[in-house]
Parts: structure tokens; sequence; C-alpha cells
């Protein structure tokens, strides 16, 4: 991380602001960030090669602009803004989904959607239940104390993503450990052999579900035997959704449930609330996912000028979107920094907005609390097994969460 | 006050926000796009039905006072 360290120091005044930035805090925002905070829907920052994009940190603003299609998500458009250099090396593969307009974003997209409605997530509820039991069973009969990524906040995503898809969770390590370098590399050289192996052990998989006469249940054999037998899919696109399916279903709910109950822990009184009432825990869930923002800094490029909230945004230039700035509007929330599992508002953009509002959003809702519920009930005295300040988090250039979390009880 | 309720399934994106700010109107069909459920057309004087169309991440829900 010395590219972005070394670019982090205090900016000159009026300088655009470097993005993205390490937090300070692992649920607060950069502290660099305090001049983006200024009221303003936009404003101009730099990225690590020294580059000017935008940057939005307004909700009206953000929600006008990702429901834009003249904004593009596709990384291989000239102008695309790359906000670590380590993604500059992949921008030429296919991504599915997030990285694809319509209309192809929305054929990907409506093959999906049956699998994460609200509906679905509720009936999945009493499965994901099992699992977390299963892994709480398993932390208090090994005993405290325990690291809580590796022992619960992972494994529980993991397994209900693995379910889901038909991926098999004997696998899981391999699998986590090349997601892990997917998104935090370190190097470009990581990034590309990471998704390398990942293409070829879920085309593996694809290829061994294509030759089976009685279909197993999971998404993966749907999409094999349902779209690319047909010829609606090909290999590479079912492949590319199996690895957007797999690295963001379980990253991000993992990263949720490690910062979550850190930043829980770090507020006693918010804590106390939610236990003496635990109708709370889905507003509780919607605070944690407006305050962490973990999904920070979406990308987008302009196809064309846009004029918006006082600024033109011309056509090739890059438009970044800073969830954890965004969900801390002071014109629409009261005393954002504050945790208040009571606030009237829960519009956050911690899901993103627009076409590419997050697909598994309703299924993460379930895991979390789930999770984070059955975690305080079966746990009541779980606290930090470290000072809080030596408990090591992740860097800025990536999906935000704990890199370990030692706790006991 | 009576509404009308319009949902554009061309753009629906089957996010799920309606289904889950406006569950007493709103649900999902089998192919996980917003749906009306049957008897709630008129929006069932749920205050939620507007908080749904604004939670729409691609303004698919149309919310409009019946006149005359």
């Amino acid at each position: 991380m010395t590219e972005l360290t070394d670019i982090t120091g205090p900016a000159a005044p009026g300088a655009p602001v470097a993005f993205p930035q390490d937090r300070t805090c692992p649920y607060h925002p950069p502290a660099g960030y305090t001049p983006l905070r200024d009221g303003r829907p936009l404003s101009r920052v730099t990225l690590y090669d020294g580059r000017e994009v935008w940057l939005v940190t307004a909700q009206t603003t953000a929600r006008a602009l990702l429901a834009d299609p003249r904004l593009s998500t596709e990384r291989r458009r000239p102008g695309f803004p790359v906000p670590t250099p380590r993604f500059e090396a992949g921008r030429d593969r296919k991504v599915a989904l997030l990285g694809v307009d319509d209309p192809e974003h929305q054929r990907q997209r409506r093959m999906l959607i049956p699998s994460f409605t609200v509906k679905r997530a509720t009936a999945l509820r009493p499965w994901i239940q099992r699992i977390v039991d299963e892994l709480l069973d398993a932390m208090i009969v090994q005993g405290p104390p325990a690291e809580l990524v590796s022992a619960f906040a992972l494994p529980v995503p993991s397994m209900v993503i693995c379910g889901l898809l038909g991926v098999p969770y004997a696998d899981h390590e391999f699998f986590e450990e090349q997601s892990r370098r997917l998104l935090r590399g370190p190097t470009g050289a990581d990034t590309i052999a990471a998704r390398d192996r990942l293409e070829e052990y879920l085309g593996g998989l694809i290829d061994a579900k294509a030759k089976e006469s009685e279909p197993g249940d999971g998404i993966l054999d749907d999409l094999v035997h349902q779209r690319l037998r047909p010829g609606e899919l090909d290999r590479a696109d079912v492949v590319s959704l199996a690895i957007i399916l797999l690295v963001a279903g379980h990253e991000t709910t993992a990263n949720m449930i490690s910062l979550g109950t850190f930043t829980l822990l770090q507020h006693p009184e918010r804590l106390a609330e939610l236990r003496a009432d635990p109708a709370l825990l889905p507003a509780v869930v919607e605070e944690l996912m407006r305050m962490l923002s973990i999904a920070e800094g979406m990308q987008r490029v302009a196809l064309e000028d846009i004029e918006i909230a006082g600024s033109t945004i011309r056509a090739g230039d890059g438009v970044l979107f800073s969830t954890s700035v965004i969900n801390r509007d002071t014109s629409v929330y009261d005393d954002p920094d504050a945790l208040d599992f009571q606030r009237p508002d829960r519009h956050h953009l911690a899901f993103g907005f627009g076409f590419h509002q997050c697909l598994g959003q309703n299924l993460a809702r379930a895991e979390l609390e789930i999770a984070l519920g059955s975690l305080l009930t079966r746990l009541p005295g779980l606290r930090l097994a470290a000072p809080a300040e030596d408990i090591p988090f992740k860097p800025g250039d990536t999906i935000q969460g704990m890199l370990e979390l030692p706790v006991t009880w | 006050m009576d509404i009308d309720i319009d949902i554009d399934t061309d753009v629906c994106i089957g996010a799920g926000q309606c289904a889950l700010a406006a569950p007493n109107v709103f649900t999902q069909d089998d192919d996980g796009y917003s749906a009306i459920l049957p008897g709630r057309e008129d929006g069932a004087d749920d205050p939620m039905v507007r908080e749904a169309a604004r939670a729409c991440p691609v303004s698919a829900i149309t919310v409009r006072e019946r006149t005359g």
C-alpha cells in the first residue's frame, strides 16, 4: 500500500483531495475526506496517478447520476477511473453485471432476479439460521477467545453463497484466497492470476455440471441447463457471472459482519439498546450499512456531457461516488456521524443505486440480521480481545472491513 | 385518498425495494419483477407506497392521485 500512503498526506489548501484514502477509524470516512464534506454535491479529486476525476458526495446528485444511462460502468472505455494501479492490468477483462451497461447488463440481471427476491431471501432464512447456529456451536465448544473473521464472519456468507450457487464449500479455502487476491492484490499480477485461477476453477465446475444428466438445484446449475445449453449464454458468460456472484456474495457480507460487530462493540449504549429490543435488528442492519459504507468509490465514465448540480461533467470524464460521504450527507441525516437506530430515513446508498444496485441486497440483509442477531444472543458477554486501536482493518482502496477481529466472551 | 400506482416492468431491475418498503401493497412476481398484491391496486391507504416509489433505484414506480 505504499503508493496509497505516499499520496494521502495533507493536501495543500484548495488542492484536490486524494482518493481513495485509508480510513483512520474503520467505521468513519477517512479524516482526509473532511474537505469533501462541506456540502458541495461533487468535487474534483486526484487518483493515485495524479489524474483528476469527479467525486460525487451528495445523495440527491448521486441518485440522479447512478440512474443516468449517460454514465457507463464498462472498464474498457477510455477515461474509466481506476482507483488503484493493480486494477489497470485487468481492464480488458470481461466483468459480468457490474462491468456491463444495458441492454447486456439487463439481459444478464434478469436471468438472476428470481434467485434474489425478498420472498426468496425470506424462504432461505431457516437454512441461513442453521448455518449460523452450527458455526456458533463450534465457537462455543472451542471456547474463547476466537478470531471472528475466520471463525464466523467469512464462513457464514461463504457457506450461503456456495449453497445457493452449487459450488462445493470444500473448496472454500481456494476461492476465498483467490477472491482476496482479486480484490486486494497486492499487485496487479496477483489480481490477474487470481482471476485466471477462478476462471479455471469455475469453468471446470461448469463443464462438470453440463455433463450431469440430473441437474443440481444451484444457480449455476440453472444457468448451465437453462441458458448455456440452449445457447442463450456462452461458457465465458457463465464463468464471468459465476465469478461475480461468488466473490460479491461472500466478501461484502463477511466485511459487514466483522466491521458491524466491531462497531456495535465500540458503541455499548447502542448495543444495550439492541439487546433490550431485538425487534430493532432490521433497523440496526440498515444503520450499520449506512454508517459503514463498505463499498466505497463506485466507478463510472461519462459517455456524453452531463449538466448536474451546477457543474458540467464532460464526455470521457471519470466519475466516482464516495458512498461513505454520500451516506453522511447532512441535508439528509441529522448528526450523520452518530450510530442511531431510530432514524426515520433509511434511503442509504450502501447497496448503490440505479440499474446496478446490489442484486444480492435482500440476501445480504437476511444474512446480516441472522448473523449479528444470533452472535449477540448466543454470546452475551462478547467483547474485543485486544485494544480496539490495535485491531487491523482493510486499506482504503478495497472493500472496507476488519482484517482480523479477536474476540472473547 | 385514492391513488393510481403504475409499475414499468420494462425498467424494473427486481431489487425488491418496493416489496421491502411497502410489503402490504407490493410484491415480486415469479420473474422477480415488482407487482401489486391483488386488491391493493389503490394503495390500500398505505403511507409507505410513496416511500416504495422513492426507494426504487430505477424510478419504475409512479404514484398518482386519482382525479375526479
